[in-house]
């Protein structure tokens, strides 16, 4: 392979990164959102959401993506494909961790929230400033994972004709007839990309148990 | 309303993405489970050196995206001389890619299997394959049965990213009616639908071995 080659699938991952981004900032915390309002019991719009949590988790998620690209067109919404891959990036992940987060909350100890209850806190201070400062820290492992599989996802967004590491490495392998190095190399930067995240998270949690003791 | 017209009229064009895809899922779940129990026995059993890169290999197959793991299959098996038509390198890589994950999940609940039951197999003398058949491998079945009714899910969803390298399967049938009829909402709403129909049925299947479990072990 030769090294503009390499540049086009650099270039490339550099957008899968973007995405990736973008895509995680929005998501968490729409999950949070989700799991907060079916946590509440909201009536109608809890079930309304069980609905589209389950429905979305079914999906697979390419058809999620033509689904988003092609449907909302003719909805009278005009997206291009960047916009379209984040929107559909966004419903997945905000699905699969609405469902972490909302264990969390029924998981969380009735003792500490009743006894900031009892100190007079509001139900935002409580949340604020002791159930969202422990949830995120438990449920650090689940929610990266859900991260990588967010990067693993990626890939999908190729079929809208977004330049991301696949689309790219499939651009370089139509031009020189030879498709495998380039999907070898494009397969080495998600990998890379994904031990990375790992790796992050070890750092973390590492951090984590020595400044609070270990959290469970 | 033209919409449904068409996804009716296609409706062969449906059932036949629908019976590829439970067709690719079913022959990857034959593979794949007595692959990944082998591959979990290994990862338990074997000795230093191959466990170790038996490790290292899970851990890589499940840092590659199934896309990827796909292409590689489909582009790389002809340059090693096996050349396979598009169905079956799905189905390989599909193979390949569950394997690792139900290997990783059969080790969990090889771990989780009660120490006390095993002794009591080797004081009562049960030679070692008994001592998987009879012991093991029933708590393993139902102590992992949700986890594996997961891992199916995964594995449907993972099968429509094979419509990139033109397998016909339910996704890809969805997006040639779309295209042909230029209806986009109801053919793709139809394939979904038939998603939702199969996890469904996965997730009955797994409360049916929830509720054997409450009953055997309470």
């Amino acid at each position: 392979m030769t090294w503009p080659a390499i540049r086009t699938i650099l270039d490339g991952a550099v957008v899968t990164a973007m995405l990736a981004a973008v895509s995680i900032l929005l998501s968490l915390p729409l999950g949070l959102l989700l799991a907060l309002l079916r946590w509440r019991r909201v009536p109608v719009l809890a079930g309304a959401l069980a609905a589209f949590v389950s429905l979305v988790r079914a999906t697979p998620f390419i058809t999620l993506v033509l689904f988003v690209f092609f449907i909302l067109p003719s909805a009278g919404i005009q997206l291009d494909p960047v916009p379209a891959a984040i929107l559909a990036l966004t419903i997945n992940t905000a699905a699969f961790s609405s469902e972490i987060w909302r264990a969390a909350l029924q998981t969380f100890s009735r003792d500490q929230r009743e006894a900031a209850a009892a100190f007079g806190l509001s139900e935002r201070q409580i949340f604020t400033r002791i159930v969202f400062p422990q949830i995120w820290r438990a449920n650090l492992g689940p929610l990266v994972s859900e991260v990588t599989i967010l990067l693993k996802c990626t890939p999908a967004v190729a079929v809208i004709g977004v330049v991301e590491i696949t689309r790219a490495a499939g651009r370089v392998g139509a031009e020189t007839y030879e498709p495998l190095p380039p999907f070898l190399v494009a397969t080495l930067i998600y990998t890379a990309l994904i031990a990375t995240l790992v790796r992050g998270q070890r750092v973390v949690e590492r951090r984590i148990a020595r400044r609070y003791g270990v959290t469970r | 309303m033209s919409g449904l017209l068409a996804v009716w009229q296609s409706r062969d064009v449906f059932l036949w993405g629908a019976a590829n895809t439970l067709l690719l899922v079913l022959g990857c779940l034959l593979l794949s489970i007595p692959l990944g129990i082998l591959l979990a026995i290994l990862l338990t059993e074997s000795p230093g050196p191959l466990r170790r890169s038996l490790a290292e290999l899970v851990d890589l197959l499940r840092c590659v995206p199934f896309l990827l793991l796909a292409y590689l299959v489909y582009y790389g098996l002809p340059e090693l001389g096996l050349r396979l038509d598009p169905w079956w390198a799905g189905l390989a890589s599909l193979t390949l890619y569950t394997t690792a994950y139900l290997a990783e999940i059969f080790r969990a609940a090889f771990l989780a299997v009660a120490r006390d039951s095993i002794e009591a197999a080797h004081a009562f003398g049960l030679s070692r394959g008994l001592l998987y058949r009879r012991i093991i491998l029933p708590q393993v079945a139902i102590t992992a049965a949700p986890l594996i009714g997961n891992q199916v899910i995964t594995t449907i969803r993972d099968s429509a990213l094979l419509m990139i390298i033109t397998v016909q399967e339910l996704t890809f049938a969805a997006n040639f009616v779309s295209a042909n009829t230029f209806t986009p909402f109801a053919p793709f709403a139809a394939a979904v639908g038939l998603y939702l129909l199969m996890s469904f049925v996965i997730e009955a299947g797994v409360r049916r071995m929830e509720r054997v479990r409450k009953v055997r072990f309470g």
